[in-house]
């Protein structure tokens, strides 16, 4: 079964870069899915558990977050943060009997990288793999 | 503070399955503290029951709220500005909140989110440790400050027991034995000889043992 998944990316501003100075048509060029949705973010830090099972409640398929290296962030421990919440809720959709790799964590260098689209493109063929998620309810 | 944990939630959409309209309701006494139950988990939690129902197609309609505490028959009245808004209420208060609103609202369906776990402190962030039994007869006084009854695993008043090894407990290698803690820290403090002083044998009445326990002040009652 083919499907266009809905997979939403929350990035900080530092790894994120590449999208202002690209632009979305750039990006596109380079090889970013266009599955993948980017949400800026001053740093994932900021990143609640909730916003990201929000964005499953609002049809993902699949969610990621590209921060700073776990040891390099500009706001020093932001990206283990987000680390740790992706982690929750990776447990929380184990528990609710979903694949726990719909929500990732991606620690990215800042700045013009292709690790960028790269972990872009690896979600859209995991989330095609897995297909559509099972907490839109659309298999009742 | 009171030390509490979310109950899985599987345990939780159990408890939901009839209904259609949920108040999730938070409180920021000491659940919000140990991070189970304030103002954050409840948006979590009430996700996380939208996210179950909506897998199993059905589509339910939850109010997040909150209260000061659970626990003070003042601030229950507060649920009543969600008053008919709802078939049940989840509960996110340690289990004194669930009790109180079971008491004051007697027609209304009330759930426990959180496993009530002890009374405890955090030495680290994340971290919760057991300190307090609340036995209703303290003893810290004589065992340097450090408390028997919640820290040894056999609540012992004169030990340490056969089974302490190191300074661990037997039950537990990551588990200190609390009397070795009470020896050393006494020790410290040039205190050794209460070591041996015997505690005579316990009356637990004052544990609960004697049923459910109450205070009265008179000097604060109306």
């Amino acid at each position: 079964m083919s499907f266009t998944p809905d997979i939403q990316a929350f990035c900080c501003h530092y790894t994120s870069q590449q999208t202002v100075a690209e632009g979305r048509e750039g990006l596109k060029n380079d090889g970013l899915p266009d599955s993948v949705t980017l949400n800026r973010l001053v740093c994932t830090g900021k990143l609640q558990v909730s916003a990201l099972l929000k964005a499953f409640e609002d049809g993902a398929d699949g969610v990621y977050v590209a921060g700073c290296p776990a040891d390099e962030c500009h706001n020093m421990k932001g990206s283990k943060r987000a680390a740790k919440r992706v982690q929750a809720v990776k447990r929380a959709l184990k528990e609710l009997g979903v694949e726990p790799e719909r929500v990732e964590m991606y620690h990215l260098p800042r700045g013009f990288h292709m690790e960028f689209v790269e972990a872009a493109q690896e979600m859209d063929k995991r989330i095609k793999d897995l297909g559509p998620c099972p907490l839109k309810g659309e298999n009742k | 503070m009171i030390v509490a944990e979310r109950k899985p939630i599987d345990e939780i959409l159990g408890m939901v399955q009839d209904a259609e309209r949920i108040l999730v309701l938070g409180c920021r006494g000491c659940v919000t503290v140990c991070s189970a139950g304030g103002e954050r988990e409840v948006e979590i939690l009430a996700s996380l029951i939208r996210l179950g129902m909506k897998k199993q197609g059905k589509q339910v309609e939850i109010i997040e709220g909150s209260l000061v505490r659970q626990c003070d028959k003042e601030y229950i009245d507060g649920i009543d500005q969600w008053q008919g808004r709802y078939d049940i209420i989840i509960s996110t208060a340690c289990g004194v909140g669930v009790n109180f609103i079971a008491n004051l609202r007697p027609t209304d369906r009330v759930y426990p989110a959180l496993n009530t776990s002890f009374l405890g402190g955090s030495p680290e962030q994340g971290v919760w440790t057991e300190q307090c039994a609340g036995c209703g007869n303290c003893v810290l006084h004589l065992t340097g400050g450090l408390c028997p009854v919640a820290r040894c695993a056999k609540s012992l008043m004169n030990g340490p027991c056969g089974g302490s090894v190191n300074g661990k407990c037997e039950i537990n290698p990551q588990v200190e034995c609390v009397w070795q803690s009470i020896h050393d820290r006494l020790g410290r403090l040039d205190n050794q000889e209460m070591m041996n002083d015997i505690m005579p044998i316990r009356d637990w009445s004052t544990a609960g043992h004697g049923g459910p326990r109450k205070t009265l002040r008179d000097d604060l009652t109306i």
